[in-house]
């Protein structure tokens, strides 16, 4: 693996520069540094992608599980228990999206918006997933009618979670994907575009959060190694972002409705968001 | 202590300084943890210090005994950011002053803030202004005076007393959303591209440490005569824009440049700089006879002379009556009340355009007015001169407001406001 190699070198290198003007330490330095890069072939993220893919296997599983729990709510009719349901199941697949979404024809059977649908001349009736459901429950006010796309729904995300059993987790993949995860706060989630019937998209918002910090979890300690004040950094702003998050928190543990926040709130988060997104931009800096 | 003790005072300052970073700057970037230079600039690719490089083409220089962006002959284009801090300590705001130094004078030298060496991480620079040149950027920083209240960065005795919000004036409406700031970058440049280049460069490069609180891009149409001498600008009431300001050096010293004493020490050779966000009311204006729009001003639109005169810098003469015992210059004429007072300032503004404002469907658009002076207070006597009076007022709302210490100029070595954190 390319990025494998690129880090032993870039971890060899570092030992040498760190023994660079100190005399005294030079011999020590030296050994030191084949020591090092004797062991390269033990330096690589394997363990990582690994343990990432591990994460994302058991996230959706708990998607499987949680949205069948749902679609029976749904094609009971149980309106309220469907409701109920509906944020907390998605908070799975938005956790692990940089996975989820690898499948460009799942992804948006299962998480199409209306407004994306329409944006490449498709209609309503195209429309299928989680967001088609949430028209149901909340705009339309009934779930007669939407059995097939519960079915459906269903059979998809459990293709989902077969599927994902062949991907290979790259580093980049990984590093991508938490950016891609902010990302999709500040395009979606921020504006309450996510979720516009729901306005629930805080649940979301949050999981994304959980999804990028996890994979900041399992490389925080390459990024130690590489960039200690990164890391910190980094540490810093996961935290000021999930401390803005909590005061939105309710009583049953979930979030309030993204209608009760005002332009001053989501702009405080807004830009949280983007204080932790260009740090985290920088993990790419493991790969060096 | 004479000119040259001053620089070997420096000179040595300096070094110390310097040796100081050699020998441990990588530790002490450690220590400091998330927000450490030695780290942050090293991420960057930026060497911890420049030299404007004068071999560039349309350069302004960014060392001096000013700030750039002050005196600086007035661009076409702005860009002007107000921010707030979020860093937590007064190291932690030196350090980033540090940090924009380099990046500075590089972006004044046409050049990136840094270069990318690993593609597994975004660009260093964000490159919308790669292969242009310098542009006569100039890039002016300055403090506001809520930079002082904030009790963590332990500043409050730093303050100027001069340094504070301007006062409510008549049929001021001023938004939150355009008022006030901690700091200021100010970008001018020849290019609206650069300009904001530069901004964005030095924000995204402080992320964590500042927000941005609110910008505001403006331009200017410098007309240049048959003899390719530059004229006065217009603005978008197609009015001369700058005509009386201090061009001496004299004039300078008596009006922009604060002076040793005047100021707390860290002000001197800086300037206090005045924005305010004013919207024209474009659609009255454009239906107001010529005669009434001469009258508003007190000067003939085709060439700026003022009432009675033939010509832009003849001197105005507020008292001159006509034949019947009436004033020439109509007394709710702006020039005429901005007269009545002493004080002068020296104006440095840009034209906006902004879309329309959502509820009335008029142009967002006005004039980005920015004014130096050596005391803020110069400015308010000149805008309350023109209080509830000035003619102007029937076409104009000032909707956005700031004021902000500029610091001195930066010396080879130094840093952008050194003075503040060395006082």
């Amino acid at each position: 693996m390319k990025a494998k190699s690129l880090l032993a070198i870039l971890v060899a290198g570092g030992v040498v520069m760190g023994g660079c003007g100190n005399s005294d330490d030079t011999k020590k330095s030296d050994t030191k540094t084949e020591q090092t890069a004797t062991d390269t072939k033990e330096v690589s993220l394997d363990a990582e992608t690994k343990a990432y893919k591990e994460f994302a296997l058991d996230q959706l599983d708990q998607f499987t599980k949680a949205t069948e729990e749902f679609v029976t709510a749904f094609k009971d009719g149980d309106m309220d228990k469907a409701k109920e349901l509906y944020p907390t199941a998605r908070m799975f697949f938005e956790r692990s999206e940089p996975i989820a979404e690898s499948f460009g024809d799942l992804d948006p059977a299962i998480d199409a918006r209306l407004a994306d649908l329409e944006a490449e001349g498709q209609t309503k009736d195209d429309w299928t997933g989680y967001h088609k459901l949430e028209y149901a429950l909340w705009e339309d006010g009934k779930t007669k009618g939407y059995e097939e796309v519960a079915d459906k729904l269903l059979a998809d995300t459990k293709e989902l979670r077969a599927r994902v059993e062949t991907v290979e987790v790259t580093p980049d993949m990984m590093i991508n994907g938490a950016v891609d995860l902010l990302n999709e706060v500040s395009t979606s989630k921020i504006s309450g575009e996510e979720d516009i019937f729901s306005h629930t998209d805080l649940y979301d918002f949050k999981a994304n959060i959980e999804g990028a910090e996890k994979i900041f979890e399992i490389l925080e300690p390459k990024i130690k190694e590489k960039d200690a004040a990164l890391a910190e950094n980094l540490t810093d702003k996961f935290k000021n972002v999930n401390d803005l998050l909590a005061n939105y928190e309710t009583k049953d543990g979930g979030y309030v409705s993204y209608t009760k926040l005002t332009d001053k709130d989501t702009k405080a988060l807004a830009n949280a968001i983007n204080q932790l997104g260009e740090p985290l931009s920088q993990m790419g800096t493991i790969l060096e | 202590m004479t000119e040259s003790n001053k620089e070997t005072f420096m000179d040595k300052k300096l070094s110390r300084r310097r040796m100081l970073k050699m020998t441990g700057a990588g530790a002490a970037g450690v220590a400091i943890g998330a927000s450490g230079l030695g780290g942050v600039l090293k991420a960057f690719g930026v060497p911890d210090f420049l030299e404007d490089d004068t071999s560039v083409e349309n350069k302004v220089n960014f060392y001096g005994k000013h700030q750039s962006g002050i005196a600086t002959e007035v661009q076409t284009h702005v860009y002007f950011a107000s921010l707030s801090v979020l860093v937590k300590s007064k190291a932690e705001l030196q350090e980033l002053f540090k940090m924009w130094t380099p990046m500075a004078v590089s972006l004044m030298n046409g050049k990136p803030i840094g270069e990318t060496k690993n593609s597994y991480v975004p660009p260093v620079d964000t490159g919308e202004a790669i292969g242009v040149d310098a542009k006569n950027l100039s890039i002016t920083f300055g403090v506001g005076p809520s930079l002082f209240k904030n009790k963590s960065l332990g500043l409050s005795h730093l303050k100027p007393k001069e340094l504070n919000d301007l006062p409510h004036f008549p049929k001021d409406q001023l938004e939150e959303a355009y008022t006030g700031g901690d700091l200021c970058i100010q970008a001018c440049a020849d290019d609206p591209q650069v300009a904001f280049h530069a901004v964005r460069n030095l924000v995204r490069a402080a992320s964590g440490k500042v927000s941005i609180k609110w910008t505001q891009a403006g331009f200017n149409s410098i007309p240049v005569n048959k003899e390719g001498k530059r004229e006065t600008p217009r603005n978008l009431f197609a009015f001369k824009d700058g005509t009386e300001n201090p061009r001496s050096e004299k004039a300078m010293n008596d009006v922009v440049w604060v002076q040793k004493g005047e100021s707390k020490p860290w002000m001197t050779n800086g300037s206090y700089l005045v924005v305010r966000r004013i919207q024209m009311h474009l659609e009255t204006w454009d239906r107001t006879s010529l005669q009434a729009q001469e009258d508003t001003f007190g000067r003939y639109r085709h060439n700026g002379a003022p009432y009675g005169k033939e010509n832009e810098f003849d001197a105005v003469d507020e008292d001159r009556k006509d034949e019947n015992g009436n004033y020439v210059l109509p007394e709710t004429s702006h020039v005429f009340l901005a007269r009545q007072v002493k004080a002068r300032i020296m104006r440095r503004a840009f034209s906006y355009s902004s879309g329309v404002i959502d509820h009335t469907g008029a142009y967002d658009a006005g004039l980005l007015f920015i004014s130096f002076q050596k005391n803020p207070q110069q400015f308010t006597d000149i805008q309350n001169a023109l209080g509830r009076l000035d003619k102007m007022n029937e076409y104009i709302t000032h909707r956005g407001s700031g004021v902000f210490a500029c610091f001195p100029g930066i010396k080879k070595g130094s840093y952008i406001g050194e003075a503040l954190f060395n006082a």
